[in-house]
């Protein structure tokens, strides 16, 4: 019997796995569906990670091996290529059914489990672009597998559709390799990615960002052979007469992520709609008690940076529950309102919380000269201030565990003037 | 005379809007929430660079590609030599993370580095 199994080992898992065995959790098993540890950091090997944590940028595979050397002088165990298909819930103890290719089917039996599966990419198939289906269109993210990891340039002449990060990074990573990017088409006014990302991968290569602009058809028997663009109007319908065809042999999407959560779910783990992710509290326990969750399975992030800070409370959270220390009381229920489109943890116990709690939201529209209030069962308790809201950036708001008050029900963040 | 130049800080995630003023040697920064930002600016506006991260093919290990990076920016009208320049490597594994795998690459004075440990393929 485990104390501990998390489920992932990319930075949720090992930032996790780490803190658990530091707070005490002795027995610790990582189980990694892919070959190696440190999930999608891997094929990340451009730079800009880790400023928050470590004070310096690192690219992706440096931030992981930081926390993988740390799983090997700790002992933490793991394995690869495991796939953990399903949870099962023995009140005292959970078991793991699990498929690899080396220990065929197994169980694991375990005292509790970190969720931290991450998140995917949605695909063409999810945003229906009509057209034909030719070869050619990748999400940007299998691009990225392919370019840094295998070594392959999935096409010379690229469209990117959706202007999330890993489009960016895509589109400046496929011209260094010598591939012409046309353009980087984004249905919103703005863009879903970090304002330094489009200097840094757009405009350093004079790759056009075209904003209210969609893919309305493409193009290609076998291989895909052009695209044709169009602009949107304010309610994100193509307007007429503004097609536009863009022949390419590559259409990258970055059209958004979604948290992995298929074995959550079938375990009868409660989800939230707005996040797709589990309900959690600030130790991002779940509705499953024993089963905590951190990362992009329980919110999708901008930054790895918060993925590790989110993970090391659920290491916490799994220590402290080992030593039955946690109040299974959630006390307090947060909520938001229309301009903000969810919040994390969904629930606060006071008893479990640190000096200070750290909630997590987006607003949904681009905000200037706003500001975030924080209301408890009414009352106005804290205030988050920034220059300009967007989309793209999850907002970080700390409360000071002393700004509560005992016996409160209901939080509540409001984005006001 | 006095020139003008904005930028947006990619020095992090935060994306501050600086102005910067260049007036013969004088250059002032606004804009900027951090020193870091003055130094992007002050760079950005005289000599621009970037840090280069790819990948080199590599022999004999886990894994076909190691991910490099050059060890500090270079300046950014030398991006497309830097990468020619690590095109034409191919590395024997094992590699440690550090590991300089192109000396002063292009005359810049900066390193190519590996930014990966990858052991050797065991039989």
């Amino acid at each position: 019997m485990y104390d501990s199994v998390v489920l992932g080992g990319g930075p949720a898992g090992l930032a996790a796995a780490i803190e658990a065995k530091r707070d005490g959790v002795e027995d610790i098993l990582i189980l990694e569906r892919d070959r190696e540890l440190g999930g999608i950091l891997n094929q990340c090997i451009h730079n800009g990670f880790g400023l928050h944590t470590f004070g310096e940028q690192l690219t992706g595979p440096e931030y992981a091996e930081r926390y993988i050397d740390q799983v090997h002088e700790l002992g933490i165990p793991y394995y690869l290529d495991t796939m953990v298909l399903d949870i099962e819930d023995h009140g005292d103890f959970k078991r793991l059914h699990a498929i690899s290719e080396e220990n065929g089917y197994q169980t694991i039996d375990t005292k509790t489990i970190i969720l931290t599966m991450g998140c995917r990419e949605r695909t063409a198939g999810a945003i229906g672009i009509p057209g034909f289906r030719p070869s050619g269109i990748f999400t940007a993210g299998t691009a990225q597998r392919y370019i840094n990891m295998e070594g392959f340039l999935t096409g010379k002449n690229i469209v990117i559709l959706g202007s999330g990060d890993i489009g960016l990074i895509m589109a400046r990573r496929m011209t260094l390799e010598g591939a012409n990017v046309k353009a980087v088409c984004e249905l919103m006014p703005y863009s879903n990615g970090l304002t330094r990302n489009i200097v840094q991968c757009l405009d350093d290569y004079d790759i056009p960002l075209k904003l209210s602009h969609t893919i309305t058809f493409i193009k290609g028997k076998d291989r895909i052979e052009s695209v044709i663009i169009q602009k949107v109007d304010e309610n994100l319908k193509p307007i007429p007469g503004t097609e536009e065809e863009i022949p390419c042999d590559t259409l990258l999407l970055s059209v958004g992520l979604i948290p992995e959560n298929e074995i959550s779910r079938s375990a009868g783990i409660e989800i939230d709609n707005r996040t797709s992710g589990p309900i959690v509290t600030e130790l991002r326990e779940t509705s499953m008690p024993g089963v905590f969750a951190a990362g992009n399975v329980v919110q999708v992030h901008d930054l790895v940076d918060f993925v590790s800070q989110e993970a090391e409370l659920a290491g916490k959270g799994v220590a402290k529950f080992i030593k039955d220390e946690i109040n299974q009381d959630s006390g307090i229920e947060t909520k938001v309102d229309q301009n903000l489109s969810y919040v994390v943890p969904q629930k606060v116990s006071l008893d479990n919380a640190d000096d200070e709690i750290t909630f997590y939201m987006r607003v949904r529209n681009v905000e200037e000269n706003k500001k975030i209030n924080a209301y408890l069962d009414g009352n106005k308790i804290a205030t988050k201030r920034a220059r300009k809201f967007l989309p793209a950036e999850m907002v970080n708001f700390t409360i000071k565990k002393s700004k509560f008050v005992d016996g409160a029900k209901e939080l509540e963040f409001k984005l006001e003037d | 005379m006095k020139e003008t130049k904005e930028f947006v800080c990619i020095a992090c995630p935060v994306g501050c809007n600086l102005n910067v003023e260049i007036d013969g040697d004088e250059i002032t920064v606004t804009g900027n929430n951090c020193k870091n930002g003055l130094a992007y600016g002050r760079e950005e506006a005289t000599n621009p660079k970037r840090i280069v991260p790819s990948t080199v093919v590599l022999e004999g290990g886990k894994l076909k590609r190691l991910p490099v990076k050059t060890n500090d920016a270079v300046p950014k009208g030398m991006i497309f030599d830097v990468m020619k320049e690590i095109d034409r490597v191919r590395v024997k594994a094992p590699v440690k993370l550090g590991d300089i795998i192109i000396n002063d690459v292009c005359g810049t004075g900066v390193d190519v580095v590996a930014t990966k440990s990858i052991d050797e393929i065991d039989y």
